[in-house]
């Protein structure tokens, strides 16, 4: 094979590129500098918007796109139903859900179908909310904790254990049978609001 | 359609555009042909029209007479003069087809977020494209029970269902398994199966595929995954040699799903349930993933790929070996194997038949199988099919489909030759002549044939001595064609690439020296063995003597012959190289194991038993399993040869670059058959075949199939079941010298000589439990 020739200079017609001078901008003046000099002169006695992160922590705005929860019902049950329409939404593919079939003695939601794996990879979420649109059982929606930081990859991906939201007074955790003589339409009407007494929620 | 058929084409205006379709054609079809698409549930191009769904209304008028209303456009066959408004160009039919939208989507529940159909639903999707966005629907919903099984493998949700009848039409007309239909009338109509008969049908898979909503379920795929997640590939079934077309769809590198393709030469657009569910074995948690040898203290130890491949090679070279490869193996893998054997081992020990088989079958193979070309278009055009040592429904269930549409579509004559009437060819209404087993060649001899007619030979015909010799005579007398049709899928394949001890890949004979220098031309050898090969029995009986010292086997249960003994004792004893994806028999007796490709994961192609070509790629890409044609490449080179196939693409070419074999083809040399046994009282001759779904290693780990296997029984004729006193339910004991097996009786159209088990099911696998699976005497005894 023939060596390959270097390139030469007027090969580019380098030499006929025209450089033409760049405007600089004018002098503002005394009075421009002092109006910039006035912001700063001013912030000198407002309150400082500085917060001492991370020993205080502000609140965010309520409606502040942190990381996701999935929720329960009043019983406990989970309401996911691992429909993966969340995933199917996801522009990111930062969320990955497997269905099951709930059975008798393990059943974890409502309904025939719930969701046994759950991850979110958090080192592809945008925090879109986009999925939480998408959730047809408000299962899945954000909090707004943003302390997401961690050291290894593996961390930042959440399984359903590190999702799921607390389970908070007249819950149980599943599995568990269904509030007795209720089916699922009735947990999304809001017929079910605590676990039944025979379920014992402190055993 | 020949281009001598003569069509008379019919032109008619469809939303302003003409189109000329031949004479019968549906206005839906029509419609097709100019790219416009009418929404419809009920309507398949497979099934007769019914009309039960009404979504695909439009506004038809002849002649300048038009219709007072829509008519359904699936129904109504072409007309000249006909001129038809669709939804695009029709008020009146765009409305009444939202109308029915919004009728059909009254009582269909909101479960599309867990309805294994969301995403892939034609209900679903012509919601959206043609259908109101709000219901103005307020009331209660009509709910039903859901889901219930209506057969172990699945599952109907009747509140889905739009009631388009396409289940029931499958299973009355293309199965003929009547086992499920509609019940009640109204808002109440529903799909069900008879209250004591669930839904045992082997073609069941079909349905949950063809049904327009997720009204049908498979148990096995349920919540299993989104379409969205499945990343699809074209591929072939590896169960028998039907050869259909299929879709597998993979996540996460494993197969969630099988689906039957479209191939209208071939199996339409159907399946049977074992090749869309039975796909778990590959995944089996028993999968060998390393090499291992033998060492010292006679303990399998996993070795690197290196030392596994030297132990091979060293003791494939220190003895005289032999090739087993089973009927399962790809067309490319199996001339890897016949390569390997005729170059590394320089010998024509070799043998794809891994069952019972017999010196006339190699025989009639080499002279009338090898290269042949009768098709599914032959049982098409047939005036008359002969089944001889073949069950179709259970050994060949699409062939069984072909034959059904035939004989539903012109009452084609079936004749079946065998002892036991089978549940497929009464339902084909065949004549079934009744013979003692053994005695089959009788009664091919005089059966009246025409240069039309197709013999159907199955695998099973070799065990009754004579029957093929019979066969061959008949073809010759009567110009009938003979198709040879194998129960696994690889054996044609391997027929062709001469896997086997007489004949060279290309159907060249072994014992004729220019179809030798053919073949080691092309390899370039320097010359091949002349000496015609051992069967496998015999190099099972040569291993026992020491002659044979060691064994290359891939794929192959040695339990699958007569003597299952002899076949172990051989493995015990030789040097064996196994070939295997998980342990086995053979793998417990192996010196060195070689872990191998599952069918999902590799590429290659299967010959089904016309011969076709069923070309697959990998499902699974990212797989480290090796082929067994690579493996088999690489044991060569620590042998110091080259096979020179290191691809499967490299294999197909050569393979295509072998041609046809021109010569003289082996002659068969005729076999008369064995005389009739004269029985005591309480002897029967034993006859049998393996169901379709039954405990064969490539179903394993599928309950859900498993479930819908027909009962295992024993079966004895009337006038038998009379003088022993036994009555259906019966427990009746089958024994040989080697053992027995319990079965309870059911009382059958059956040879008065003959009594019949399944070969291989739950409590009745004959070969290992009586040694015996068709012509022998056995004692039956009432318990």
């Amino acid at each position: 094979m023939a060596e390959i020739e270097p390139l030469k200079n007027n090969e580019l017609d380098l030499t006929k590129v025209d450089f033409s001078q760049v405007d600089q901008p004018g002098s503002v003046g005394l009075f421009g500098h002092m109006k910039g000099f006035w912001v700063t002169f001013s912030t000198i006695f407002k309150k400082p918007e500085t917060v001492e992160y991370p020993e205080v922590k502000a609140p965010t705005q309520e409606r502040f796109h942190g990381r996701h929860q999935l929720n329960r019902h009043p019983d406990g049950l989970e309401k996911c139903i691992g429909c993966e329409l969340c995933a199917w939404a996801c522009p990111a593919d930062a969320i990955y859900v497997e269905g099951a079939n709930n059975t008798e003695e393990n059943r974890m939601s409502p309904g025939e179908r719930y969701g046994k794996v759950y991850q979110i990879n958090y080192l592809r979420c945008v925090f879109c909310g986009l999925c939480i649109e998408a959730c047809p059982t408000r299962a899945l929606t954000m909090t707004n904790e943003y302390e997401l930081a961690d050291d290894s990859r593996e961390k930042l991906i959440f399984e359903k254990a590190d999702l799921l939201g607390p389970l908070r007074a007249g819950m149980l955790m599943p599995p568990h049978p269904m509030y007795p003589d209720m089916d699922d339409s009735n947990y999304y009407k809001g017929d079910v609001t605590q676990a039944h007494p025979s379920q014992d929620v402190n055993k | 359609m020949t281009t001598a058929e003569i069509v008379d084409m019919i032109t008619v205006v469809i939303d302003g555009f003409e189109v000329s379709v031949p004479k019968g054609t549906l206005v839906i079809r029509a419609a097709e042909q100019l790219g416009i698409q009418i929404p419809r549930f009920c309507d398949h191009p497979l099934l007769d029209p019914v009309g039960a769904c009404r979504q695909c209304l439009v506004d038809i008028e002849i002649n300048g007479r038009a219709f007072p209303k829509p008519q359904a456009s699936c129904t109504i066959p072409v007309e000249p003069g006909m001129i038809v408004k669709t939804q695009l160009t029709s008020a009146v039919a765009d409305k009444a087809q939202k109308g029915v939208m919004e009728l059909l989507l009254i009582n269909h529940p909101l479960d599309c977020p867990v309805c294994d159909k969301g995403g892939e639903c034609p209900l679903q999707n012509q919601a959206l494209s043609s259908g109101h966005s709000e219901s103005r629907f307020q009331g209660v919903k009509r709910t039903f029970e859901k889901p219930i099984n209506i057969s172990s493998q699945v599952l109907l949700d009747r509140e889905r269902c739009v009631l388009c009848a396409r289940c029931t039409r499958f299973s009355e007309q293309i199965a003929s398994d009547p086992f499920i239909t509609l019940n009640e009338r109204g808002a109440l109509q529903q799909v069900g199966i008879y209250e004591k008969q669930p839904f045992t049908s082997y073609f069941s898979g079909n349905v949950v595929q063809i049904c327009p909503v997720g009204a049908l379920t498979g148990a096995s795929y349920r919540f299993r995954a989104r379409p969205f997640d499945l990343v699809s590939t074209p591929s072939a079934c590896e169960h028998c040699a039907s050869g259909c077309d299929m879709r597998t769809d993979v996540r996460r590198g494993k197969t969630l799903r099988r689906l039957a393709g479209e191939d209208a030469s071939v199996n339409e657009e159907w399946n049977c349930d074992k090749g869309r569910w039975a796909f778990k074995y590959v995944t089996a948690v028993d999968r060998l993933a390393h090499p291992q040898v033998r060492n010292s203290d006679g303990e399998l130890v996993q070795a690197s790929w290196p030392e596994a491949l030297a132990a091979a090679a060293a003791g494939l070279k220190a003895s005289h070996a032999a090739v087993l490869v089973g009927g399962r193996a790809t067309h490319e893998d199996a001339y890897g194997y016949s390569k390997f054997a005729r170059v590394a081992l320089s010998t024509n020990d070799i043998d794809f038949r891994s069952r019972i088989s017999s010196d006339e079958e190699r025989e009639f193979l080499a002279a009338r199988v090898v290269g042949s070309k009768t098709t599914y278009l032959d049982i098409d055009r047939a005036d008359h099919v002969v089944l001889v040592g073949f069950e179709p429904e259970e050994e060949s269930p699409i062939v069984f489909l072909r034959l059904n549409k035939q004989f539903r579509k012109r009452a084609l004559k079936v004749t079946s030759i065998g002892s036991k009437l089978s549940i497929g060819v009464e339902k084909l209404k065949g004549e079934f002549v009744k013979v003692a087993p053994g005695q089959e060649a009788n009664a091919v001899a005089g059966l009246p044939l025409t240069a039309k007619s197709v013999i159907l030979v199955g695998e099973r015909a070799s065990e009754s001595a004579g029957v093929l010799t019979a066969v061959a005579a008949l073809a010759d007398s009567t110009s009938a064609k003979i198709a040879w049709i194998p129960r696994r899928a690889g054996e044609r394949g391997a027929l062709e690439a001469g896997a086997i001890g007489n004949l060279l890949p290309g159907g060249r004979p072994v014992a004729d020296a220019s179809a030798r220098v053919d073949i080691a031309a092309l390899w370039g050898a320097p010359s091949l063995p002349a000496a015609v090969g051992r069967t496998n029995d015999e190099i099972y009986s040569a291993v026992n003597s020491g002659d044979i010292g060691a064994l290359l086997v891939g794929g192959v249960d040695p339990l699958d012959g007569i003597n299952g003994a002899a076949a172990l004792a051989a493995l015990d004893k030789a040097f064996v190289v196994s070939l295997e994806i998980a342990p086995s028999e053979v793998t417990q007796r192996a010196d060195v194991i070689l872990p191998v490709a599952a069918i999902t994961e590799k590429s290659g192609s299967f010959l089904n038993w016309e011969g076709r070509a069923r070309s697959f790629d990998a499902a699974v890409d990212d797989s480290l399993n090796r082929s067994d044609l690579r493996i088999l490449s690489m044991i060569a080179e620590e042998m110091g040869t080259s096979l020179n196939l290191g691809t499967v693409t490299a294999a197909a070419k050569e393979i295509a670059s072998l041609g046809t074999w021109d010569g003289a083809r082996a002659t068969l040399k005729s076999t008369s058959a064995s005389k009739a046994a004269t029985l005591k009282e309480n002897e029967f001759i034993l006859t049998s075949w393996r169901r379709l779904l039954d405990l064969g290693t490539l179903q394993k780990g599928e309950e859900n199939l498993a479930g819908t296997a027909r009962q295992t029984v024993a079966v004895i004729s009337p006038q038998r079941a009379a003088t022993l006193s036994v009555v259906d339910g019966d427990r009746l004991k089958i024994s040989t010298s080697i053992g027995s097996v319990t079965l309870s009786a059911l009382v059958e159209d059956i040879h008065d000589d003959a009594i019949w088990a399944p070969r291989n099911s739950r409590g009745s696998q004959l070969l290992v439990n009586l040694g015996a699976a068709h012509g022998a005497v056995v004692t039956v005894v009432k318990i």
